[in-house]
């Protein structure tokens, strides 16, 4: 790096830093912080509010239960098609209603939306993936509720999906993709 | 009193499903956050295990409105358990409660089989592969198809997103294969 960076260019480099590490984040995710504002840590308590409401759902519709999912897998009970079925619907409506009335957010900021490129680890790894959600009955949100609700030993499995995601940042480069 | 019983009862799917729609717009007009949680596992390694692996070095505070959301719905099981309890069993189909009897799993009080998983389990064979083989396979497989339930089933098919469709699709076939052709070996040890 060179070392006669003035103000101006060092301006310039935090600006490229930025885009940088946008690009770093947003690899193969779908969840990225697409906000430009930079907000006090204590903005996040809202989210915390949404994240309560949404472990509640989750346990008081028996979501988080591994009976339910293995209902699901075996084609024995309607409930967890119902719950992801009605929950894509509203997801959808919501999305075109916010793109067709441009709906901003409440600071005022537009809404941005993503595509998701394809790749073979959609295949490879939600074919992984769908291996663990039937034997544990938990996906990544739910092992957190699990927890919560007392389940003390899911924390082995939460740590263990840590190490899984953690292995898969260091094989990354050697899978076929 | 009635309508606090009627919310400690199990909520039907067509509450529960557009509630989690919800969740959809609720993250987006909050702050133009896109739903997902399997995101939150990869922040925690970038916060505490970077390794100088490219995959994990970014700036993880960046993303910590992920985490929040996270931790909340760990309270929100708390809540959920302790404030709004179901007092009965789950109520399980019955040919699943034959299947699983055969396996010594009768038990169905709690969200989670406490014969299956419990702290006891972890140290067998058939506890070490469901709790910690199954969280592995859990982290491993949504990093490496780029999400979970939440990013690709539920956001990515809000948003049309065809490779979301195909991840989904995927999620539903591995699920299968487990639960069908697998776990019956598993159970059985």
């Amino acid at each position: 790096m060179s070392n006669n960076i003035n103000l101006q260019t060092s301006d310039e480099f935090i600006v490229e830093q930025e885009s940088h590490d946008y690009e770093v984040r947003a690899t193969d995710s779908v969840c990225i912080n697409d906000s430009h504002l930079h907000h006090k840590w204590y903005y996040n308590f809202k989210y915390l509010a949404v994240g309560i409401i949404f472990g509640i759902v989750f346990l008081k519709a028996e979501i988080i239960s591994w009976f339910r999912i293995q209902e699901m897998f075996r084609l024995q009970s309607f409930h967890m098609y119902g719950v992801i079925g009605s929950a894509v619907m509203v997801g959808l409506v919501s999305v075109l209603l916010i793109k067709k009335f441009k709906i901003k957010t409440i600071y005022g900021e537009e809404i941005e939306f993503h595509d998701k490129t394809f790749n073979k680890g959609q295949i490879y790894g939600g074919l992984l993936f769908g291996l663990g959600w039937a034997i544990t009955g938990a996906c990544p949100g739910p092992l957190f509720a699990q927890i919560g609700s007392g389940a003390t030993v899911i924390i082995v499995s939460l740590l263990s999906a840590i190490a899984g995601t953690w292995v898969y940042g260091y094989l990354r480069e050697r899978l076929p993709h | 009193m009635d309508y606090i019983d009627y919310i400690k009862n199990p909520w039907p799917w067509y509450v529960a499903g557009p509630l989690i729609g919800l969740t959809v717009p609720a993250l987006l007009i909050l702050g133009n956050k896109t739903f997902g949680i399997s995101s939150s596992l990869r922040h925690i390694c970038a916060m505490c295990l970077p390794a100088k692996i490219p995959f994990f070095t970014y700036d993880w505070k960046k993303e910590i409105w992920n985490l929040f959301f996270v931790f909340g719905i760990l309270i929100g099981g708390i809540v959920a358990i302790t404030i709004l309890k179901n007092p009965d069993p789950i109520l399980i189909n019955p040919d699943l409660a034959i299947e699983l009897a055969k396996y010594g799993v009768n038990d169905f009080h709690g969200l989670v089989p406490v014969q299956l998983f419990s702290w006891e389990s972890l140290f067998t064979l058939k506890g070490l592969i469901m709790i910690v083989v199954g969280g592995f396979t859990v982290g491993f497989g949504t990093r490496y198809a780029g999400g979970c339930t939440s990013g690709h089933a539920i956001m990515g098919l809000s948003t049309l997103q065809w490779p979301s469709l195909v991840a989904t699709c995927c999620f539903m076939v591995g699920g299968f294969i487990m639960a069908n052709l697998i776990l019956p070996y598993v159970l059985s040890l």
